[in-house]
């Protein structure tokens, strides 16, 4: 698939849509990788314009800046924040709530000023504005749980757009014990995706992969790619990989209209 | 004057100077924390002070403990207006100042406060049930042991005493209406005392009525000035201190972390994006918290407006995994030591001015303290370094308390000033700094678009 960055636009004089800004995770992780795929399908079947930076992205600092390391932070945002605003970008989507969060909620403070869209923000809309459709029936009869991520659930609040898009699957959509605003973290954010756990009884992810299989799901949808490495992690320790998947949410929608 | 009118008298004064004492140390100590200027959109603070504070919004996401919290807290509102009367009643040497006056209104007023009052006492009955016999875990954590232990059970007993005072005062007053009419004022029939009273004390002559009633009416007013003189070393301090704290509250998006501008101008001008204005000080600068000196007010106001309910413990997801986290402790260890520095503070001591400051004429102040302790020897990074910033303390806090916040701060001291924190973090941290990825990668950031899928 031909994903063109913002500087080939540029070259052709042209600006895109949307900047789809793809991450650490997504651009390297081998799972969170197959998310920007699912995802770039689906702006490629709703005709959206968009880019990506390739190698003039960086880190956003979220993680460093909740390790404490303020530096670091400042760093890698400013720099992001010259390259951006030296392309002159307006809109961004990404499929990282961790990303979204620091580039919607911490970059104006430093000079940065966008409009910011979670992935299931924008597929949520497209699918509302009809440039999307939902289709098949892949998932007939399924259940499926969703795992609201901190990032975009309780600290932004959007616990609507990926039901929304849930709802559009013909599945049996089932919450979990704790969700919304009360929804468990998978135990990555504050960079602990980084280090190791500190003493305890349990790891947090096993905790939330608990009241996962309580609710006696096939797929466990989520909108973080640390998030499914926590949550995958967890099956995996259960062996359970193989009779419940995690998948984002944009993972979904390509399966069922096998995009 | 009476005899009674002068204790009365005595004792308020005592009460109010020991009060006025404790309050000012409290807000002394609040002011140890730095300066930072909250302020703007008065409409939302109103409005959390209304919906938050007043009406307790937040404490309705459990929905059993929230009512019957309210009961306790209306039938205490509601007390203060009785204690107007017993103010009057006191110092003039009066009987039921308003009984006449307010006629009807009287009536309603106080049968309203008895109704309130019997909800309350169950309200009680069951809480000190919930904590010491169902054993609400989040009553039994290890910061929960001692004082917040005894604090929390002392309160209710107080509210027991209370009831007590109330229905001897207007129990035995009921009776007394008739059988000496000039000296006690009809209050027309109260909700409960009319029948409560002759149940209790029918067919007791009136001098014993009247022991009975003085019994009630100075148990009432001696518990409410034990809980005003009490107050300072309690959790419950939160009933006044909610309302500031909801008022301050910051309005920022909760993703938002406080930034630092001093940090950003150092690096911006390291890029070469804003002229260096050679302003950097000699001085090695510290960043983050280590003590209360370094964090706001606002975090210290926190600590002292805690009610140590738990709810934020409960939901932490690395308190529930066993980890040594607790956000609840955050604040209370925040609290203590603030405790801790004030009392030193108003000792004077030479001892606590720090060595390189002492000298001839140098008096203690916040500016030159140094006790060789600090927020560290309180929370340790075990502690710290366990939060995944998930903000489900934030959200469950019923007095809008952050306690990410104080920690956050903490890892910024950790880190930035001591260069210390895990280790396995300095692999994330150097990838960042020299390969823009929070993971070191030979590949190049836009190879997954090339990959087959
Ligand atoms: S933000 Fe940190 S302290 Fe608060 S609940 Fe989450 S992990 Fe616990
Ligand atoms: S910080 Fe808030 S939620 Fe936690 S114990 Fe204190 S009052 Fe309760």
């Amino acid at each position: 698939m031909g994903v063109k960055t913002i500087a080939e636009f540029a070259a052709e004089g042209q600006k895109p849509e949307i900047l789809f800004w793809v991450g650490c995770a997504g651009s390297f992780d081998a799972r969170a990788k197959k998310v920007s795929m699912a995802f770039a399908k689906i702006l490629e079947s709703a005709a959206i314009s968009y880019a990506i930076l390739g190698n003039e992205e960086s880190c956003t600092g979220d993680p460093a800046r909740r390790a404490g390391n303020e530096f670091l932070f400042q760093m890698s945002a400013l720099q992001n924040i010259e390259v951006l605003n030296g392309y002159e970008v307006q809109k961004i989507v990404t499929a990282c709530p961790h990303c979204f969060n620091t580039l919607k909620n911490e970059y104006p403070k430093l000079g940065g000023n966008y409009e910011v869209l979670h992935h299931t923000q924008l597929i949520s809309q497209l699918i509302s504005e009809g440039k999307l459709k939902v289709e098949g029936d892949a998932f007939k009869g399924k259940k499926v749980t969703y795992h609201d991520s901190c990032y975009l659930g309780r600290i932004n609040s959007e616990y609507e757009a990926p039901r929304s898009i849930l709802n559009e699957l013909d599945a049996n959509i089932v919450e979990m014990d704790q969700s919304r605003s009360r929804g468990l973290c998978c135990g990555a954010g504050g960079a602990q995706m980084f280090k190791e756990n500190e003493p305890g009884d349990k790891r947090i992810n096993m905790e939330r992969v608990d009241q996962a299989l309580e609710t006696g799901a096939n797929v466990v949808a989520a909108n973080c790619p640390f998030c499914i490495t926590m949550l995958t992690d967890g099956l995996k320790a259960h062996e359970k990989q193989d009779e419940v998947m995690v998948l984002d949410i944009s993972e979904l929608i390509v399966q069922a209209n096998g995009l | 004057m009476g005899l009674s009118q002068i204790i009365f008298l005595v004792l308020t004064a005592v009460v109010f100077f020991i009060a006025f004492k404790q309050f000012g140390a409290i807000y002394q100590n609040i002011k140890l924390g730095k300066d930072e200027e909250i302020s703007g959109d008065a409409g939302w603070r109103w409005q959390n002070v209304l919906l938050v504070a007043f009406g307790q919004k937040k404490m309705f996401k459990r929905f059993i403990p929230a009512i019957l919290h309210f009961f306790i807290y209306a039938a205490f509102l509601m007390t203060q207006v009785e204690l107007i009367e017993i103010f009057i009643d006191g110092f003039g040497g009066v009987h039921r100042f308003f009984a006449e006056p307010l006629g009807g209104l009287y009536t309603f007023i106080i049968s309203f406060i008895e109704i309130l009052s019997v909800l309350a006492f169950v309200a009680t009955i069951v809480f000190l049930w919930r904590r010491n016999i169902l054993k609400v875990p989040r009553f039994w954590k290890p910061e929960m042991v001692g004082w917040p232990k005894l604090d929390g059970n002392l309160i209710l007993v107080g509210e027991l005493l209370l009831l007590v005072g109330i229905f001897s005062m207007n129990g035995a007053d009921t009776l007394l209406q008739q059988l000496d009419p000039a000296h006690y004022p009809d209050t027309g029939n109260l909700a409960i005392s009319s029948w409560l009273g002759p149940a209790l004390f029918g067919g007791f002559d009136a001098s014993t009525l009247h022991v009975i009633e003085r019994f009630g009416w100075w148990l009432h007013i001696l518990v409410v000035f034990g809980f005003i003189t009490y107050l300072p070393f309690s959790k419950h301090l939160h009933i006044f201190l909610a309302f500031p704290n909801v008022f301050f509250s910051r309005k920022r998006s909760r993703g938002e972390i406080e930034n630092m501008p001093e940090i950003m101008n150092e690096v911006k001008s390291m890029m070469g994006l804003v002229e260096d204005t050679g302003e950097m000080s000699e001085d090695i600068p510290e960043f983050g918290s280590k003590d209360i000196f370094d964090l706001s007010w606002k975090n210290i106001l926190e600590a002292y407006t805690c009610t140590e309910c738990g709810r934020c413990t409960s939901v932490c997801p690395a308190n529930m995994t066993g980890k040594k986290l607790s956000p609840r402790k955050i604040m209370m260890d925040i609290r203590d030591r603030a405790e801790e520095v004030g009392k030193n503070l108003k000792s004077g001591s030479d001892e606590f001015i720090s060595a390189d400051k002492k000298g001839e004429g140098v008096t203690l102040s916040k500016d030159n303290y140094d006790d060789g302790k600090s927020l560290f020897d309180y929370i340790s990074n075990e502690e710290l370094y366990a939060c995944t910033t998930c903000n489900a303390c934030v959200e469950a806090c019923p007095v809008m308390i952050s306690p990410l916040e104080p920690i956050l701060e903490m890892r910024r001291y950790d880190i930035l000033t001591n260069s210390s924190g895990p280790s396995d973090w300095l692999p994330m941290f150097n990838s960042v700094e020299n390969g823009g990825a929070v993971w070191q990668m030979p590949e190049e950031r836009a190879a997954w678009t090339k990959e087959d899928n």
